[in-house]
């Protein structure tokens, strides 16, 4: 027996030429929380893939209870006690609860008896541990929140001591977070070990006992929760002293850029995903649109964009109507004066397989100044792009490359200024930091509050309520497609997500 | 009482015609479900019937037919599987060679074993199939309309029609109450949450992919060893397609399968009864819209006027462990 449920050892691993671990040593005690945080690209999804058998490590040592283990394929990790809660559910949708919960850990080739057997157990676990859920529902038709639950419980029906939970509130409203940090501390109470792993500072500061940064590739630092700070924290993740806080003035709101009225948006199926919003975007300021993941603010952002047909409700830019119901044209909204940092900018806002500068004019490659005839006027585009990776610090600073071979924060880098740089009225920005380490962060709130000082009207969409309410100057809360309620910035963060979740808050909106 | 008689002919030939069609869409099933996606069941239907009739004729033994049929067939799924799941290549681009490869070279073969133009010998009773009769289908022929739907519906069939109708529950059994078919269908849904509990997902679907070509080389076998007597060139002719709208029609659900391989048979029975017979009314019905009957309606099915056939959702995808 030891007091330590994990001890790591020289861990190191590359992929090709990239050194993704190098030499990690860790020691995770028995029965603790124990959190794991790093920028994105540090290393952590990789050790803890390592640790789950999905990839072996080219050298070190993988100590579980004392006792060297060798782990070389999931089983081995599972037979060690190891459960992992994936950021992507491994769920099959259209199973049951129990279906799910069984997979791999049936009791039989027959089964009828595996499945009562797991409904017994699942019962036991459920009430130790406080985890309810319908055995008999299906996955799809469950909330995210619970989904996550049934992955906990699938950890726990295969005995595992330790639970590797990996970035588990990014799909989850406040409340869900903190029924999860709830459960998280039940199971810690159980005697179980918990790995979480998270670029979130306050998560890190509210549950864990201990925490490691990495940082490219390296271990930098442990240390006691109790005995850091979130500045400390941020500093050894990016290697630098970070402004945390966004510093912005006093908004000077001038006239109406964009406005709706009573925009009404289906999906493919038919469902309503947005219902007759109304808003109203003035230059100077920035205006942010809070909600759960999948609340209709997608379908608000692409309606808005021009790239989803609206059924109902009018739009007008800059003064003039827009044709929201009828024929799409993005190209004209853009030549209007709308700019659109899409939420998806692997999909919509950039051709990975391009070079950067051919991405850097991607929508605007019409523009006289691209071409030569007809043919594009590689040279003055690759000096343009050349200019911007300059004042956006965009690294590596090479035009030519394939923008796949960026990291997420440089990639989003590349979009925004191909957006800002054009001068627009209307700045439309879904998930700006989605997938951005800190340091990216920093620069791109900076950049959004220094487009609204130069009047430009921004409309913000994300998940992450904390830059909601950093950037914007009045916050409206998007649920189950219709705007339900409108708060200032100072709100606290309790009022917006109970909004979030669909419950009225206790003042009515303040219009 | 013609009327009647007519029918009983008419869904006795339903019976025989659906018989390759439930063979190879359950064949289907089991790799479709497990997601790999497969056009090649033509190929290995073909490829099985064109080895039951050579080996029967060479053999003399329908069981050495049969069991030929099942090697050739697995072996051409293993191709299948080897270039879908451990290359992670196009399984449309695999399937589609697996059916030219296998039209080409059963001719060439045929011609090079046999000289009869690409067809085997035809078979003597022992090496093929023989019709079994129910007990005491004579004596109760007399009754009435039970009597014929024993007699001459359901009693004369062959071994293996049995055995397809057989395959429908069990294939039922295996996929909905089984450990290996929980994790077959898992494996079509979301191949990460199996690998993540532990199970190797490329053992699992070539397991499946083994499943498909059993099947297969029964429907390839059941065409040249029961339905005739000898391998003929190209006699699959589109039944590997149909028997794939079948299975997308059937919504991938095994008893709708068969009901959907009913119908098809049945309407490509009615079109040869159809032949030169004037319809009351319509008149002359053109035999080939009574061929292209199963594609039409499969197509309207996919365009959402019968509710909506949801594939598996990994179908067609290679399985990649992420970073």
């Amino acid at each position: 027996m030891s007091d330590l449920a994990i001890e790591l050892r020289g861990i190191d691993k590359s992929f090709g030429l990239v050194h993704a671990n190098r030499d990690i040593n860790l020691k995770v005690r028995k029965g603790s929380i124990h959190g794991i945080i790093g920028e994105n690209g540090a290393g952590k999804s990789t050790l803890m893939s390592i640790l789950y058998g999905f990839y072996q490590a080219d050298r070190g040592e993988i100590i579980v209870d004392g006792k060297p283990v060798a782990i070389r394929d999931t089983n081995a990790a599972i037979a060690a006690g190891i459960g992992m809660v994936h950021q992507h559910f491994m769920l099959v949708e259209n199973f049951s609860v129990l279906e799910n919960i069984m997979l791999g850990a049936e009791e039989s080739q027959i089964l009828n008896s595996s499945i009562s057997k797991a409904r017994i157990e699942l019962k036991r676990l459920e009430s130790e541990y406080g985890l309810e859920v319908d055995p008999d529902a299906l996955i799809e038709e469950l909330p995210v929140g619970i989904q996550q639950r049934v992955e906990i419980l699938k950890a726990l029906y295969r005995k595992a001591d330790i639970l590797i939970l990996d970035e588990p509130t990014g799909v989850l409203t406040p409340a869900e977070a903190d029924h999860l940090f709830r459960i998280l501390a039940q199971l810690k109470a159980e005697g179980k070990t918990v790995l979480l792993i998270t670029h979130k500072l306050r998560e890190i500061m509210a549950i864990t006992d201990e925490v490691s940064v990495m940082r490219r590739g390296e271990m930098v630092a442990t240390r006691q929760t109790s005995q850091t700070s979130v500045e400390e924290l941020a500093e050894l993740m990016v290697g630098r002293r970070v402004l945390l806080r966004v510093e912005k003035g006093e908004a000077k709101p001038g006239a109406t850029r964009l406005s709706l009225r009573n925009l009404t948006v289906k999906d493919g199926r038919g469902v309503t995903m947005v219902d007759t919003v109304s808003l109203d975007l003035k230059a100077g300021e920035i205006v942010g649109i809070a909600g759960v993941a999948g609340n209709g603010q997608s379908e608000l952002l692409e309606a808005i964009a021009g790239m989803r047909r609206a059924v109902s409700g009018t739009m007008t830019l800059n003064g003039k109507p827009v044709e929201v119901t009828g024929t799409l044209d993005p190209a004209e909204l853009r030549r209007r004066g709308l700019a659109h940092v899409p939420e998806d900018r692997h999909h919509v806002g950039l051709v990975l397989k391009f070079e950067e500068s051919e991405n850097a004019i991607l929508g605007y490659h019409n523009n006289p100044k691209y071409r030569n005839g007809v043919l594009l006027n590689v040279d003055a585009i690759r000096a343009e792009a050349e200019e911007k990776i300059a004042r956006y610090d965009i690294r590596p600073p090479n035009p030519r490359l394939k923008t796949a071979n960026f990291s997420g924060g440089n990639q989003q880098k590349i979009v925004l200024a191909r957006e800002m740089e054009r001068g627009p009225d209307v700045l439309i920005i879904g998930q700006p930091t989605r997938g951005v380490d800190v340091g990216a962060i920093e620069f791109i709130h900076k950049r959004i509050i220094e487009m609204r000082d130069q009047g430009v009207a921004v409309l913000l969409v994300s998940v992450e309520l904390d830059e909601i309410r950093a950037l914007s100057d009045r916050i409206l809360v998007m649920f189950a497609g219709r705007v339900v309620g409108e708060r200032l910035p100072d709100a606290s963060e309790g009022e917006l997500g109970l909004l979030m979740a669909g419950v009225e808050g206790p003042k009515e909106a303040a219009e | 009482m013609d009327l009647f008689h007519t029918l009983v002919v008419l869904l006795e030939s339903t019976i025989r015609v659906s018989v390759p069609l439930i063979f190879a869409a359950l064949a289907g099933l089991f790799t479709e479900r497990a997601g790999v996606f497969d056009i090649g069941l033509e190929g290995k239907m073909l490829g099985g019937a064109f080895a039951a009739g050579a080996v029967a004729a060479v053999t003399g033994s329908v069981w050495m037919g049969l069991l030929a049929a099942i090697l050739i067939s697995v072996l051409l799924s293993l191709v299948h599987g080897y270039a879908s799941i451990t290359q992670r290549g196009s399984q449309i681009v695999s399937g589609v060679a697996i059916n030219f490869i296998v039209a080409g070279s059963t001719v060439i073969l045929g011609e090079a074993w046999f000289r009869q133009g690409g067809r085997t010998p035809a078979l003597a009773d022992g090496a093929r199939f023989s019709t079994i009769d129910l007990p005491f289908a004579d004596s109760v022929r007399d009754v009435p309309i039970l009597g014929p739907i024993y007699a001459d519906l359901l009693s004369g069939h062959f071994l293996l029609t049995y055995l397809a109708f057989a395959m429908v529950p069990i294939s039922w059994w295996v996929l909905y109450r089984t450990r290996f078919g929980l994790r077959l269908r898992a494996v079509g849904e979301n191949p990460g949450a199996v690998d993540t509990a532990g199970i190797s997902v490329i053992w699992l679907r070539y397991r499946a992919v083994i499943c498909c070509g059993i099947l297969c080389g029964f429907a390839g076998a059941y065409l040249s060893l029961a339905m005739t007597a000898g391998f003929v060139k190209g006699m699959t002719a589109g039944k590997g397609y149909i028997a794939l709208a079948a299975l997308i029609f059937a919504k991938w659900r095994p008893v709708n399968i068969m009901l959907a391989c009913l119908l098809f048979g049945f309407l490509d029975a009615l079109a040869i009864r159809l032949q030169g017979n004037p319809l009351p009314l319509i008149g002359q019905v053109p035999v080939q819209l009574m061929q292209a009957l199963p594609y039409i309606l499969t197509v309207i099915l996919l365009a959402g006027f019968i509710g909506k056939a949801i594939p598996p959702k990994a179908g067609g995808i290679p399985y990649v462990k992420e970073r």
